[in-house]
C-alpha cells in the first residue's frame, strides 16, 4: 500500500467555494494592511507630490520577521530545494504475484498533497442558491456574488483547515449577519489587485483595428465538355482488338528499327537545337548591323539619294563621280576582282568574283556578295579552292549564281543553301575546260525548261552547260579555230589551233546571236545554231579582247576593249569599228549604260573610270576621273546599276567601289530636244542612229 | 465432330478472357497521373467487386472525392449509353478484364 502524505482536508459537503475565502482573505490582508502604507505615505508624501497617478509601492512586511543586521543579510545560505518528498518512504515492497516474493517499489510517490478542496458551484438564480442567500440573508450584494454565495460557510472551513478555531466558524444567525456586514466593506476594499512588490508595472494600450474591407471576385468555372460514348461487350472486344493489333505493330517496328532512329533522333534533335540558338539570334543581330550600318554610313546614304553635283549646270561637256561605299571583305584584300554582277532582283545585291590574274600567283578564289545596305560586311561568303574568273547571277531565279573558276571549271552556286559547297560543279571528266573559265552567263531555260548557262574559257571553247537534277551536262557550242589551215597530226589527223577565248556577249534581241573576244585579238560573232563556223570575225585588237557588250538598246553596235588600249564601238555588220578611242592604259572592262544608248564607260589599269556619252562628245570622255587610293592599283571590272545613277568598278586590290554619276553623264534625250520628253528604247535607238549616220558618210575616214 | 470443333472455340474464347483482361484506356482527358491513380483505382475497384458493379462504382466515387476533390460520378457495367457533361481534364473511359466498362467523371 502506498503511504504518501495526504493532509487533504475535508470540508463538509454545503461548503460553496475556494475563491469566496481566497478573495476575502486577499481583501482581508489588503485592509490590514492600508494603514501602514497610508503611514509609510504620509512619511513619503513630499517628494511624491507629483508622482501620485503613479501606483505606490508599498513594502508588506509580516509582523513577526527577524529583524537582521546588514552583515547577516549578506550571508548567504545555500538551500536545494528538490521536488522529492522528504516524508516519502524510499523502501516500500509489495509482493509480487509473478514471482511470488515480496519486491521493492522502484518508483515511489513524490506526491504531497498539503491541501484539496472540493467544491461545487451554483448558480446564483438556482433554487439551492436562492435558498442559501435567503437563509444568509444577502441578496444585497450583487456585484460581489462568489463572495457573498455561502461564504460563512467556506471561511469556516477554510481556516478549519488550517488548524485555527474561529467563533464565527459555529456561528449562529445573529452572527452571521454581522459577518455579512463586515463583507460587504472588505468585498469594496478588494478591488484593489495585489501587485508584484518586487517587480512590477503595468501598462495598457489599445492598437488601432483596422477597419474591415469586403472584396468579391468570381472565378470562371472550370470548362465543360460534353461526352458521350456507348458500352457494350463488342464495343469492348473491339477496342481490345484494335489495341492488341497496334501493340504488335509497334512492337515489330520496334524490333525493326529501334536502335537506329533513337541514335538519329538524338542526333537530330543535339543539332537542332544547337543551330536553334544561333538562328534565333540571327535575324536581330542582323537587324542590328543593318541599323549600325546605317547611321555608320548615313552620310552616304545622303550622298547617294540626293547629292547632285551642281557645277555640273556650269560645265557642258564635263562630268564627275562621286565615290559613295567601298566594299572590301578582310580575306578578299590583295585577291583581284575579276567580276562584278547586280543582283537582277534585289537592287541592292552585288555578287563580287575574286581571283588573280597574275599567271604565276594564283590564289584561292572567294565570292562575296554585298549589299549597299550593309558595306562593311558581306551578305554571303563562299571560299573556294581555286581562284574565281567570273560569275553570273541568274535572272530569273537570283539565288543562282553561275562561276567559272581558273582550273576551267564551273560550278552553281545557290544562295539559299546553307553550304559552303556549290550546289552544282562539272568535274575533271564532265567536259570542264582546260584553261581559265573567262566568262559565264546564263541562258534563256531551255526546251525541257532546264536551266543553262555559257561559259567560255582559256582553251577556245565556248560550252554550254544544263542543270540536270543534280549535274551539269556540258555541250561544245563552238570551237575558236584559228584562221591557219590545220596541221598533220599523227596518223593522219588534223590537229586544230584553237584561239583562246576571253570574253562573249549575246545578242539582247536575237536569240542565237553572240560575240566571243579573243586572247588574238579577234572578235567572231557566232551563231548557237552553227558550231563550226563563225558569221564574222573582226580583226579588232593586237592584244587580249577583254571584253565585248552589244549595245543596251540599239541592235547592231557592239563595244569592245582590249589590252592595246583601245575601245572600239562596232557595228555588227561593218568590219571597221565606228568609233575608237585610245585610253592610254590597258582597258579591263567596258559598260553599256543601262539608261542611255550613247553613254558607256571603260575603267583602265591606270586607275581610271572613262565615261563617254557619244551624244555630247565623240571624241573625249564627258569624265576622265582616277578613283583608287593608292599608285599602282588596276582597274578590272566596271558594272552600272540597272536602276541607279552609280556604277560600280572593282580593282586588283579586291576592293570594289561605287560611284555616282553626276548629272552631266546620265544626260537624258529630252534635254537635247527641249520640246520633247519621250523616252524609251526607240528614242535611243534613234539617237544612235543619228549619231551613226554622222559617222558613216565618210567610212573610210576613222574618228 | 462437335466436340472437336467446340474445343478449339472455347480456348480461343477463354483466350481472348485472358488477352483482354489488362486495363484499356478508351478516352481520357486527365493528365498522366491523375489518370494512372484512377486507372489503378478501377482496377481495384473492378478487382475488388468483381460481383457487385455497384459497390465498385462507390469505391471508386469515393475514393476520387477524397484525392481529387468532389464531386466525381462513376458507372461501372457491361453495357450502357451515357451522355454527361464533366469538367475538362477530368474524364476517364476505360474498358477493364474485356467485359467491363468503367466512366469516371468529374462535374460538380
Amino acid at each position: 500500500m502506498p503511504v504518501a502524505a495526504k493532509p487533504a482536508l475535508k470540508k463538509p459537503a454545503d461548503t460553496m467555494s475556494s475563491q469566496g475565502i481566497a478573495s476575502k482573505k486577499a481583501s482581508k490582508g489588503a485592509k490590514g494592511k492600508t494603514p501602514r502604507g497610508k503611514d509609510m505615505d504620509d512619511m513619503s508624501e513630499m517628494g511624491e507630490v507629483g508622482d501620485e497617478w503613479m501606483q505606490q509601492k508599498t513594502m508588506v512586511k509580516p509582523d513577526d520577521q527577524l529583524e537582521l543586521t546588514e552583515q547577516e543579510m549578506k550571508e548567504e545560505f545555500t538551500r536545494i530545494l528538490t521536488a522529492n518528498n522528504p516524508h516519502a518512504p524510499q523502501n516500500i515492497v509489495r509482493f509480487s504475484f509473478k514471482e511470488k516474493v515480496f519486491k521493492q517499489v522502484a518508483s515511489v510517490d513524490q506526491l504531497a498533497i498539503h491541501f484539496s478542496l472540493d467544491g461545487n458551484m451554483l448558480h446564483k438564480d438556482s433554487d439551492e442558491a436562492r435558498r442559501q442567500m435567503a437563509r444568509g440573508g444577502l441578496a444585497e450584494a450583487p456585484s460581489e456574488p462568489a463572495v457573498a454565495e455561502g461564504e460563512e460557510k467556506a471561511e469556516a472551513a477554510g481556516e478549519g483547515g488550517e488548524g485555527e478555531a474561529k467563533p464565527e466558524g459555529e456561528g449562529g444567525e445573529a452572527e452571521k449577519e454581522e459577518g455579512a456586514t463586515q463583507t460587504a466593506p472588505a468585498a469594496k476594499g478588494g478591488d484593489k489587485k495585489l501587485t508584484n512588490q518586487f517587480n512590477f508595472s503595468e501598462r495598457a494600450s489599445q492598437t488601432f483595428n483596422n477597419p474591415y474591407r469586403e472584396r468579391g471576385t468570381q472565378t470562371e468555372p472550370p470548362p465543360r465538355v460534353n461526352f458521350s460514348s456507348t458500352a457494350n461487350q463488342w464495343e469492348i472486344y473491339d477496342a481490345y482488338v484494335e489495341d492488341i493489333q497496334r501493340q504488335e505493330k509497334s512492337k515489330e517496328k520496334k524490333g525493326f528499327r529501334g536502335q537506329q532512329e533513337s541514335t538519329n533522333r538524338k542526333k537530330i534533335s543535339a543539332i537542332e537545337s544547337q543551330g536553334d540558338d544561333i538562328t534565333r539570334i540571327e535575324k536581330p543581330a542582323k537587324i542590328l548591323e543593318r541599323m549600325v550600318n546605317q547611321n555608320t554610313y548615313d552620310d552616304i546614304a545622303q550622298d547617294f539619294k540626293y547629292w547632285e553635283d551642281v557645277s555640273d549646270e556650269y560645265r557642258e561637256q564635263e562630268g564627275t563621280l562621286l565615290p559613295l561605299w567601298k566594299f572590301s571583305y578582310e580575306k578578299s584584300k590583295r585577291l583581284a576582282v575579276t567580276s562584278i554582277c547586280w543582283d537582277p532582283k534585289y537592287r541592292d545585291l552585288l555578287a563580287v568574283g575574286h581571283g588573280s590574274y597574275d599567271f604565276l600567283k594564283q590564289t584561292r578564289g572567294l565570292i562575296c556578295l554585298y549589299s549597299l545596305k550593309n558595306p562593311s560586311f558581306p551578305e554571303f561568303i563562299y571560299n573556294t579552292e581555286t581562284g574565281v574568273m567570273c560569275l553570273d547571277i541568274h535572272p530569273a531565279y537570283p539565288h543562282l549564281v553561275a562561276v567559272g573558276f581558273y582550273d576551267g571549271s564551273v560550278g552553281v552556286f545557290s544562295l539559299t543553301e546553307k553550304i559552303q559547297e556549290p550546289m552544282y560543279k562539272c568535274t575533271a571528266k564532265g567536259g570542264k575546260h582546260t584553261d581559265p573559265v573567262w566568262e559565264v552567263k546564263w541562258q534563256k531555260d531551255d526546251l525541257d525548261n532546264n536551266m543553262n548557262f555559257f561559259s567560255i574559257g582559256g582553251d577556245g571553247r565556248v560550252v554550254s552547260w544544263t542543270l540536270v537534277k543534280n549535274e551539269l551536262l556540258c555541250t561544245d557550242v563552238i570551237l575558236l579555230k584559228l584562221d591557219e589551215s590545220p596541221a598533220d597530226g599523227a596518223e593522219g589527223t588534223q590537229l586544230f589551233t584553237l584561239g583562246c577565248g576571253t570574253a562573249f556577249d549575246f545578242h539582247k534581241q536575237t536569240d542565237y546571236l553572240f560575240l566571243v573576244g579573243t586572247e588574238e585579238g579577234k572578235i567572231h560573232k557566232c551563231s548557237k545554231a552553227y558550231s563550226s563556223q563563225f558569221l564574222d570575225t573582226f580583226d579588232a585588237h593586237h592584244m587580249a579582247v577583254h571584253s565585248v557588250r552589244w549595245n543596251t538598246f540599239h541592235p547592231k553596235i557592239f563595244l569592245s576593249c582590249s589590252a592595246d588600249w583601245t575601245v572600239k564601238i562596232w557595228e555588227h555588220t561593218s568590219n571597221m569599228p565606228l568609233f575608237t578611242f585610245d585610253l592610254g592604259s590597258s582597258v579591263g572592262d567596258v559598260a553599256w549604260a543601262p539608261y542611255s544608248s550613247t553613254v558607256f564607260a571603260a575603267v583602265t589599269s591606270d586607275g581610271k573610270v572613262h565615261v563617254f556619252d557619244l551624244n555630247v562628245n565623240k571624241y573625249e570622255a564627258l569624265c576622265e576621273q582616277v578613283v583608287v587610293t593608292k599608285k599602282k592599283t588596276k582597274l578590272t571590272h566596271i558594272e552600272f546599276n540597272p536602276n541607279y545613277p552609280m556604277i560600280i568598278v572593282g580593282d586588283d586590290r579586291g576592293y570594289v567601289t561605287s560611284l555616282k554619276l553626276s548629272p552631266n553623264l546620265r544626260k537624258m534625250p529630252k534635254e537635247k530636244k527641249g520640246v520633247e520628253a519621250a523616252k524609251g528604247p526607240e528614242v535611243e535607238i534613234a539617237k544612235m542612229d543619228k549619231l551613226l549616220s554622222l559617222v558613216r558618210e565618210p567610212p573610210a575616214e576613222k574618228k | 465432330m462437335t466436340e472437336a470443333a467446340g474445343e478449339p472455340k472455347k480456348e480461343e474464347a477463354h483466350d481472348f478472357r485472358r488477352l483482354h483482361s489488362y486495363p484499356l484506356i478508351r478516352h481520357s482527358d486527365m493528365n498522366e497521373e491523375m489518370r494512372t491513380e484512377a486507372m489503378e483505382l478501377c482496377v481495384t475497384a473492378c478487382e475488388k467487386f468483381a460481383t457487385n458493379n455497384e459497390t465498385a462504382a462507390r469505391m471508386v466515387k469515393e475514393s476520387m472525392d477524397k484525392k481529387f476533390g468532389s464531386s466525381w460520378h462513376a458507372v461501372v457495367g457491361e453495357g450502357f449509353g451515357f451522355e454527361i457533361t464533366h469538367e475538362v481534364k477530368n474524364l476517364l473511359y476505360m474498358f477493364f478484364g474485356g467485359e467491363k466498362a468503367i466512366i469516371v467523371w468529374k462535374c460538380s
